[in-house]
């Protein structure tokens, strides 16, 4: 049998509780994320995500502690992410217990931390997130993709969304392979919070690229979505939150799912 | 409780087996001096780090290692333990165990590499190590190298990711698995607790 995709519950971490936005405003407190964790993996989900939304340092005790909690609570592997700048902030979440820090923002800044943190940790610890919007306006230099909506490029955001680079997010992610990512977190601007369905294109567009594993994210709102992305999109996992957070389709129900419309999906 | 001392390279995330070895029913310890691995009951080398730089950090306990393997202390090598048995890696310079013979090769081209998710086993050969383990089992995989034994009469188990590689192999007290029992849920545990049976009998 083949690698089997993943299904990723993602836990968005503010002051060490669980919080979900409705509609990216009144952040509303989910749930303990040791407890969260905990049930996720009772339920058969293949990963984790953390991503601490407020990372600062006078709160790194508080993500530690989150962060150990969860490694004695599960035995499933989990990433970390937020506001992770460099080789010491990536030591203390792994040393406390987590398996993959994610770098955003840091990476685009300063690509080179890719490579000290995949020097240090080893690349399959260094997950590269990727926020990408897309760009109507033809420009020089980008890899233009044609779309159901016409020839487009996307390009890279940073700072959770608030500030367009510039970035072509394909060049970003073949250039990123070569400093050492490990695996990518492609996360579409335009689609994340609608639950209308992940960019399609975009995460195909990346996958086709480069040679590491891409976790889609941003806009899965029911199991045919993640179906979508895993197959035409050609995903290696999907990531969600709000579809599992309050129970509209708990892991068991979308795993099911997948594996009846024969995608490889663990037991 | 038996005591696991589980060797540290330097790098990365120990308390995750420190933590699944506890819960098959050890007491566990991080050790890096060969008096650190004389108390041992059983000793575990983690997946973590680059073979290269583990190589020169084994050096020191080489002759230890080597004594409490032949006093038949149990030792269990995960992903870079298990590659460390061998004599050397296509990842970079830097001599194994030499435990057995064989090296370690980069998983092929054609498929994505690191290898990383859950991918199956196929039972090759029956172990207690497997006790309960059904074929075709999901564990957990992160890796880009795969260890060739040139005595194929160890490997316990093979998986197919681009080629079909040894993905656990066992050879009296010595155990090792290409894959992270200590990531692989229930499962990983239920293996961790078949490797504990040995160290207490």
């Amino acid at each position: 049998m083949p690698l089997a995709k993943r299904i990723i519950p993602c836990l968005d971490v503010d002051h060490g509780k669980v919080v979900k936005c409705i509609n990216f405003v009144n952040p509303k407190q989910a749930g303990d994320p040791v407890e969260m964790a905990k049930r996720y993996s009772d339920d058969g989900a293949d990963e984790l995500v953390f991503l601490d939304i407020t990372a600062s340092s006078e709160k790194r005790d508080i993500l530690r502690g989150v962060v150990e909690g969860v490694a004695k609570a599960i035995s499933i592997p989990f990433t970390v992410g937020g506001g992770i700048r460099n080789v010491s902030d990536a030591r203390l979440v792994l040393c406390s217990g987590a398996d993959k820090v994610s770098v955003n923002t840091a990476a685009v800044e300063n690509p080179q931390v890719i490579t000290e943190l995949a020097d240090v940790f080893g690349r399959q610890c260094v997950v590269t997130a990727i926020d990408a919007r897309r760009n109507r306006t033809p420009c020089e230099g980008k890899v233009m993709v044609d779309t159901a909506e016409g020839k487009l490029w996307f390009e890279v955001v940073t700072y959770g969304g608030r500030k367009p680079t510039g970035i072509d997010a394909l060049a970003w992610a073949m250039q990123a392979e070569k400093l050492g990512a490990g695996e990518f977190l492609v996360t579409s601007m335009d689609k994340d919070g609608t639950k209308d369905g992940y960019d399609i294109e975009l995460t195909r567009a990346i996958s086709e690229r480069v040679n590491v594993p891409i976790i889609a994210s941003g806009g899965a709102g029911i199991p045919k979505h993640l179906f979508d992305v895993l197959t035409e999109g050609k995903a290696d996992a999907a990531l969600a939150a709000s579809i599992f957070h309050y129970n509209q389709y708990p892991v068991p129900i979308v795993k099911d799912y997948l594996r009846k419309m024969g995608v490889t999906i663990r037991q | 409780m038996p005591q696991a001392v589980i060797f540290d390279y330097g790098v990365g995330n120990l308390l995750s087996l420190k933590t699944a070895l506890e819960k098959a029913g050890l007491s566990a310890s991080i050790g890096t001096t060969a008096k650190d691995l004389m108390k041992a009951d059983a000793i575990a080398l983690p997946g973590v780090g680059s073979f290269t730089a583990a190589s020169s950090k084994l050096d020191a306990v080489k002759e230890t290692l080597q004594t409490k393997i032949q006093e038949g202390t149990p030792l269990l090598g995960i992903c870079l333990g298990l590659q460390l048995f061998f004599e050397s890696s296509q990842e970079g310079p830097g001599d194994g165990l030499s435990l057995f013979k064989g090296k370690n090769m980069q998983l092929p081209g054609t498929v994505k590499v690191p290898h990383m998710g859950w991918n199956t086993l196929n039972m090759v050969k029956p172990n207690e190590l497997f006790d309960g383990i059904a074929e075709d089992t999901y564990v957990y995989f992160v890796h880009s190298l795969y260890p060739v034994p040139k005595d194929k009469k160890i490997v316990c188990t093979t998986t197919q990711y681009g080629t079909t590689f040894t993905s656990s192999i066992v050879s009296k007290n010595i155990y090792g698995t290409q894959f992270h029992p200590e990531k692989s849920g229930d499962v990983g545990i239920k293996i961790l607790k078949n490797f504990v049976k040995t160290v207490v009998r």
